[in-house]
Formats: C-alpha cells, sequence, structure tokens
C-alpha cells in the first residue's frame, strides 16, 4: 500500500442530504457544475461535427443527393441536395457551436470548474450560486443557439464571424430571426462566461490551501487563471458588439451600415479584439491540461516549470496586441498591416518556449504511454503544425495569397482538433474517474486515439494544399470555378476522411458512456500523480475535504530522489524534512 | 491537380511564392526537428521495468537559447516580409503610371468599368462589362475597390492579389499581369448565398489585343 492511501483523511466529508434537484440539477457543487457543462458541451460537439460532415458531403460530391438528405425540409435541401442557403448556415453554425459551445465550455466550463478547486484545495468555488448561473445561463445561451436552427429562414447565414453588413441586413442576408437569435444567445453566453471567469479568479487568489503558493500551482490551474482573465476582459467586447448589431438588426440603428453613416469594419475591429484573445481561452487551457499529463506520463517534473508560466502570461498579453491580423486584407491602413505582423510572429516565441519544454520534459524520461500521455503527445505533434502554418499567414505578403482560404481551415483545425481537441480526449479519460468513480476503457481508448490521430490528418492536412492551390473557404460548390475542378478529387478524399474520423468518434461515445455504467472501480490516485484531487476518493465527494490538505511541494516531483519506494511525490505528503505552511498557522479569514 | 502554388502571374507573384518558399524551410525545419525529436523520445525512453526518470527542472540556457533562436528568426521574417509588403500594398505603392480600373463588387457580381480610349476614369467615355476583367499585360493596374452592399473580397490566384471591397470605403489595389491568357476572379469573403458563384473571366491581353478590345468594347458599350 502507498502512502498516499494512508495519508489521506477521507472516508465521509460531508453528511449529504440534499434532494436529487439540488444535488444534480440545481446543485452549486463545482464538481457537479463541471458535470453538467461536459454533457451538455459533448452534445454539442457532436452537433457540431454533424453540420461539418453535411458541409463535407456537398464538398465532395457537390449537387449529388446527400444520404439522408431527403430527411431535411425543402428550405434545406431539394431532394437530398443541400441548397446553398443552407450551406451558408451550415458553416456558419459549424463555427459558432464548435467555438462557443464545444470546445470553450470544454475547456473552461468543465475543467476550470472540475479542477480549480480540487487541485489547490478548496471546498469549492468563492461564489457557488453564481457558478451555477453560469451554467444555466451557458445552457440557455446553448438553447437559443439551438433554436436558431429550426425558426423560419433558418441560422444566421454570415459565418461564425458574423461579419457586418451582411449580418446587420436581413434584407441582404435573408435571415432575421436567425441573426436576432444568434446576437441574444451569445449576449447571455458572454454573461455565463463572466461570471464564471470571477469566480475562477476569486477562487484561485483567496482559496489555495496552505502552502499552495503560486509557483506550486500545477500549469493547468496556472492557464486556467490566466485565461478566465481574459474570458472576463475579452466577452463583454463581443457582448457589447453583439448588441450594437442587435440594435441595426432590430430598432433601425446603423453602427455597422454605411449607407447611413456606419462602420463596415468597426464589427471586425471589435469581434477581433475578443477574437484573437478567444483562440487564446481556446488553447491556453489545453496546454496547460497537456503540461500535467506530460510530466505524469513522463514522470519527470515540468522542464522548465517557471518559463511555462512565464510563457502563458506572454501569450495572453500579446493576444491582446494581434487582432489585426485577421483584417489584412480588409482595407485596414497597411502601415497597421506592419505592426500586427511583427507582434503576431512574436507570438510564436512563447508557444515555441512551451512546445520546447514539454520536449525537455520528455527526455530521459520514463514514458507511459497510458491514453491521456497519447493524446497529450499528440496534441504537441499537432498544435506544432498549427502553430508553424500560422507564420505563413502571419507574414503579411504571402497572407495576401492564402487569407481566407483552405489554407487557414488547414491551420485552424489544426490548432481546435490536433490541439485543444486531443488535449480534451486526453483530459476527459485523466479525470474520468475522480468525476465518476471510474475508468475508462484503456483498450478501446488507444484503438479511438489512433484511428482519430490517422483520420484527422488525412482530413486536415490536404487542406493546406488546397490554400496553396487558391481555394477559398466558405464555397458551396467548388466546380464553379475551372482552376479548383482538377482538385475534387482531393475534396473528394478529404470529405471520406471526415466521415471516417466522424465515425471513429462512436468509439469514443461508447467507451464514454459503458465506463460510466460498467468501467472498472477506480482508485484514489490511478495515475500515481501529485496533484491534490488524487488526495480524495473516486468520485470527489461533496464540499471535497473535511479539512482542506497542507501543501508541501511543487505538482510535478516525479521520480524525485527523496523517495526510493515509487517515483511520484504528492503535494500534500508531509516528509520528515518539510515545515508546515506558514500561511496554515495564520488565523482562518 | 499541382501540389505547389498556381501559375505566377503578376509581378510580385514571384517575390510572394518565394517568401512561402523561405516560410516552409524555416517551418520545415522546425517541424523535422520537434517531430522527429518526439518520435525519437517516445521510442527512446519508453517505459522499461526498473528504470528512473531523470529528475531534473530544467536548465536556464535551454531556455535562453530556445527562446532566443525562434524570436531572432520570428523579427528577421518580420521585417523580410514587411519589406516585400511595403513594396505590394503600402501606402505608397501604387506606382504613379499606374492603368485605372474601377470594380464595383455587388451581390453576386463584379461590375467592372474601364476608363475608355482617354484612359482616366470618371470622364463620359467610361463603360461598365459585368462579370469580365481585361488587362494588358505588362503594365502596372490600379483597381478602384468599391461595394454596392456587403463586403465582398476581390481575389485572383494567379496574380497573388487579395483585396477585401467594403461598402462604404474606396480601396486601391494594384497588380502588373506578366503572362496574357485567361484566368479566373473569385470572391474570397462570405457575402451571402450566392458567394460560391460569385466569380468572374479575367483576360490578360497583349497591348495591341488589349487596345482593340478597348476600341471594340467601347463601341458596343455606346450602342
Amino acid at each position: 500500500m502507498t502512502s498516499v492511501a494512508a495519508t489521506a483523511r477521507v472516508p465521509h466529508a460531508h453528511h449529504d442530504d440534499r434532494s436529487f434537484i439540488r444535488k444534480y440539477i440545481f446543485s452549486t457543487d463545482h464538481k457537479i457544475i463541471g458535470i453538467q457543462f461536459l454533457f451538455v458541451s459533448l452534445f454539442f460537439l457532436l452537433l457540431g461535427g454533424l453540420l461539418a460532415m453535411q458541409m463535407r458531403w456537398q464538398l465532395g460530391f457537390p449537387g449529388k443527393p446527400m444520404p439522408g438528405g431527403g430527411l431535411l425540409p425543402e428550405t434545406m435541401a431539394a431532394n437530398g441536395v443541400i441548397l446553398p442557403e443552407y450551406y451558408v448556415q451550415l458553416v456558419s453554425m459549424h463555427g459558432t457551436f464548435m467555438v462557443f459551445f464545444a470546445i470553450m465550455p470544454l475547456l473552461v466550463g468543465v475543467y476550470a470548474n472540475f479542477l480549480i478547486p480540487l487541485k489547490i484545495g478548496a471546498h469549492d468555488m468563492a461564489f457557488p450560486r453564481i457558478n451555477m448561473a453560469s451554467f444555466w445561463a451557458a445552457f440557455a445561451a446553448g438553447l437559443l443557439m439551438f433554436a436558431s436552427l429550426f425558426v423560419p429562414e433558418g441560422a444566421i447565414r454570415s459565418g461564425w464571424t458574423n461579419y457586418a453588413p451582411l449580418s446587420a441586413r436581413p434584407d441582404l442576408s435573408g435571415v432575421t430571426t436567425g441573426q436576432i437569435l444568434w446576437c441574444v444567445s451569445i449576449v447571455v453566453l458572454g454573461l455565463s462566461s463572466v461570471m464564471g471567469s470571477v469566480n475562477y479568479i476569486t477562487t484561485i487568489i483567496n482559496h489555495r490551501a496552505p502552502g499552495m503558493t503560486w509557483f506550486r500551482m500545477p500549469l493547468s490551474v496556472w492557464a486556467l487563471f490566466i485565461t478566465a482573465i481574459l474570458a472576463v476582459l475579452a466577452l463583454p467586447v463581443l457582448q457589447g458588439a453583439a448588441i450594437l448589431l442587435l440594435f441595426d438588426q432590430t430598432i433601425g440603428t446603423h453602427f455597422f451600415d454605411p449607407v447611413a453613416g456606419g462602420q463596415a469594419l468597426l464589427w471586425q475591429h471589435l469581434f477581433w479584439f475578443f477574437g484573437h484573445p478567444e483562440v487564446y481561452i481556446l488553447i491556453l487551457p489545453a496546454m496547460g491540461m497537456v503540461s500535467d499529463m506530460i510530466a505524469n506520463g513522463s514522470r519527470k517534473p515540468i522542464f522548465g516549470y517557471h518559463s511555462m508560466v512565464f510563457a502563458i502570461i506572454g501569450i495572453a498579453f500579446l493576444g491582446w496586441l494581434v487582432w489585426g491580423h485577421h483584417m489584412f486584407m480588409s482595407g485596414m491602413n497597411p502601415t497597421l498591416g506592419s505592426s500586427f505582423m511583427v507582434s503576431t510572429l512574436v507570438i510564436a516565441v512563447p508557444s515555441a518556449v512551451k512546445v520546447f519544454n514539454w520536449m525537455g520534459t520528455m527526455w530521459r524520461g520514463n514514458l507511459r504511454f497510458h491514453v491521456p500521455m497519447l493524446n497529450a503527445v499528440a496534441f504537441v505533434a499537432m498544435f506544432v503544425i498549427g502553430g508553424l502554418s500560422g507564420i505563413y499567414m502571419a507574414a503579411t505578403p504571402v497572407d495576401m495569397f492564402i487569407h481566407d482560404g483552405y489554407f487557414i481551415v488547414a491551420h485552424l483545425h489544426y490548432v481546435l482538433f490536433g490541439g485543444s481537441l486531443f488535449a480534451l480526449f486526453g483530459a476527459i479519460p485523466y479525470w474520468f474517474p475522480k468525476m465518476f468513480g471510474r475508468m475508462m476503457s484503456e483498450r478501446w481508448g488507444k484503438v479511438h486515439f489512433w484511428l482519430t490521430f490517422v483520420f484527422y490528418n488525412f482530413t486536415f492536412f490536404p487542406m493546406h494544399i488546397l490554400g496553396m492551390a487558391g481555394h477559398m473557404r466558405r464555397i458551396y460548390d467548388p466546380t464553379q470555378y475551372e482552376f479548383l475542378k482538377p482538385y475534387q478529387p482531393m475534396n473528394e478524399f478529404i470529405s471520406v476522411s471526415a466521415f471516417l474520423l466522424f465515425a471513429t468518434q462512436l468509439i469514443f461515445f461508447v467507451n464514454f458512456w459503458w465506463s460510466l455504467f460498467k468501467g472498472k472501480k477506480a482508485d484514489l490516485n490511478p495515475w500515481q500523480d501529485n496533484g491534490l484531487e488524487w488526495s480524495l476518493p473516486s468520485p470527489a465527494p461533496h464540499g471535497n475535504w473535511e479539512t482542506v490538505p497542507r501543501v508541501y511541494r511543487g505538482p510535478y516531483e516525479f521520480s524525485s530522489p527523496e523517495v526510493s519506494d515509487r517515483d511520484y511525490l504528492p503535494q500534500h505528503e508531509k516528509r520528515p524534512t518539510d515545515r508546515e505552511p506558514a500561511s496554515a498557522t495564520a488565523p482562518a479569514h | 491537380m499541382s501540389w505547389w502554388l498556381p501559375l505566377k502571374g503578376s509581378t510580385f507573384a514571384g517575390d510572394i511564392d518565394g517568401l512561402f518558399l523561405a516560410i516552409l524551410i524555416i517551418t520545415g525545419i522546425a517541424f523535422v526537428v520537434v517531430e522527429l525529436g518526439l518520435i525519437w523520445f517516445v521510442i527512446k525512453y519508453r517505459q522499461r521495468p526498473g528504470k528512473k526518470a531523470f529528475y531534473t527542472h530544467g536548465n536556464a540556457r535551454a531556455e535562453v537559447i530556445w527562446t532566443a533562436i525562434p524570436a531572432v528568426t520570428m523579427v528577421a521574417l518580420g521585417l523580410i516580409s514587411n519589406h516585400y509588403w511595403i513594396r505590394i500594398k503600402g501606402r505608397d505603392s501604387v506606382p504613379p503610371n499606374a492603368y485605372p480600373i474601377g470594380i464595383h463588387a455587388k451581390q453576386f457580381e463584379w461590375q467592372v468599368t474601364y476608363p475608355g480610349p482617354d484612359g482616366q476614369l470618371g470622364t463620359a467615355d467610361d463603360f461598365t462589362v459585368r462579370n469580365q476583367l481585361h488587362v494588358p499585360v505588362g503594365r502596372p493596374i490600379v483597381v478602384h475597390l468599391s461595394s454596392e452592399d456587403v463586403i465582398h473580397s476581390f481575389f485572383v490566384p494567379v496574380f497573388r492579389v487579395k483585396q477585401d471591397a467594403v461598402p462604404g470605403m474606396d480601396i486601391k489595389a494594384w497588380f502588373q499581369a506578366t503572362v496574357p491568357g485567361q484566368y479566373e476572379l473569385g470572391c474570397a469573403e462570405l457575402c451571402g448565398m450566392g458567394h460560391y458563384r460569385m466569380r468572374a473571366q479575367v483576360f490578360v491581353h497583349s497591348p495591341e489585343e488589349y487596345d482593340a478590345w478597348m476600341r471594340q468594347a467601347a463601341q458596343e458599350a455606346k450602342q
């Protein structure tokens, strides 16, 4: 028996006499809220994927009836053939659901909620009721956005970026209700995000266990902390822009309509001032969790922990100075283009530092390839491609050619799928035991990983080649262009790979649900990790600890020479040489 | 189907392709180093019974090296890119003798206005043709871009030129075609459900051919 089990004082943290509804539906427990976010955002991930499959059908086989297309109403598909007005909705809503309702809540809603109190040694969040409100606001926003698919004229048709004046003028876009729902949903979602972020920031600042100094926090907590700061500053900008857009659509203002004196580019400046920090909201938590998983899988301390922290801060800071790179071709002053190019290129530096430090962590390690580790290493391998391909767009002259094309579609999917989603395919099984008390199947996890890795690359890598050919994004039928006709076999290949990629996710789906009920019962610390959460039973009880643990060291003390019988040393384990943390003796506040 | 960039059809296409190649080499080296490194580590340091990982928290010198190398590379790349950017898109980049053509974008067509025989836009002999862009080879062309309704983007892949057409703005973009032939112009910014069919033909003529076309088209426009 390891000493972890021996030192953990666990059996019954709190006597739990809450009703079913207070316990599982309107719960203020951060873990339940995290799990609620998990189920809801996995649904939207599936939905976003389903929309992508329809787009890929149309791009691979333009004009051919889609299998099952007959089920769609006449306004979407004629005799099973996707209509252009439905295609632009697919494009817009795939992006909207994936960014706002799948990846962002999966990373932040799920893991900021679930991990922060568990990893810093707190009973719960600082404001549990606001936290509950944050989930329900996100849920309401999701319902509104989902409903927009079913209203007359359908959902928005102007891309997830919803560029004005197309989005501001129903007469030009052909959609009224869907546009309004988009704006309202985004305002509500922003509210959810702000409530959540305020909570995460306050909790991390005020509720760390005795001894949990800033530089003893796991990188996942650091990343979630910085992400929360980004979100609390960025989302209100988007909300403001969405409110202005809503006014343009409904009460006849003209903020974005140049015909009446508005500014078309104002929307883009506001959107991307939010949108670029948003990009880092979508990757920083993934980077943090990957750091935890790679240190665990390598059985080594994180290489260059302080560099990793400063890289997160550096990326987040620079993230505010680069929004103009989305607008190089927009007619923005080209001199601004020069400065935005330099700031964008410089952001490659902290990203490179992170990659080298992950490699440094694996160097001379004792690598265990459990499913989280496989996905975390794949994250590094794929994030590198997505990061490097960003340099092409950052270089303004090259961007002139590849802007708004498939090269950038490849780039963003290498970051968001190859990056964020692989990190999640690691994080979900990694913390599954602490959420549900059971393990996900390792064998099926590995099958899922390898198939996803192969089909993912088959799907997205060829898009670089399409982009180099000049293939524009968001076009309904590439065969309209003579110069794109020769690339149709490649589009077909991509589509078939995408279908296989989607089908592979069935393995994950089944593994997830099967493990929920039939998975192997999890021990206290199945991954032999050092984090505070692993001192709790699986699943972690309401209220977490009866008395919060004390922290004696950093989170990555693997293979420490201090212990000889095992290769990990938990943060809360007191060695004879350890002194009590100073804050433990300070008066309680 | 080509695995490389399309035909170089303008004077700056070579510069842009050269920069693309330079970035491909830089990122290619980084890609190979990282991916081979990862594969090597995955094989070499895989778990073995009785082995213990090397206990280290990092190395300050390594951090300095792998911060400095990307930083220097990126700043250098930025300076080189900016050199071309100023020449291609800078505020004063349009050659003074450039031949003017007006392009007015609207859902879902390109209205191309030619200066007529006097070579001046905004005069009585101007005429407009839908979805056909005719230009003489070897002469700088300045396109005055505007939009009727929403944002469109003027994109001719062989010229490597792209510029959004924004309602309420008059934006200039220039290029100089180098290879006579027939190409395509597409809209690169989602502008509504007909975005995918907002295309035009591009004809690059020899100067004589262009003059002949101009006389004939001006004549037809008058009738």
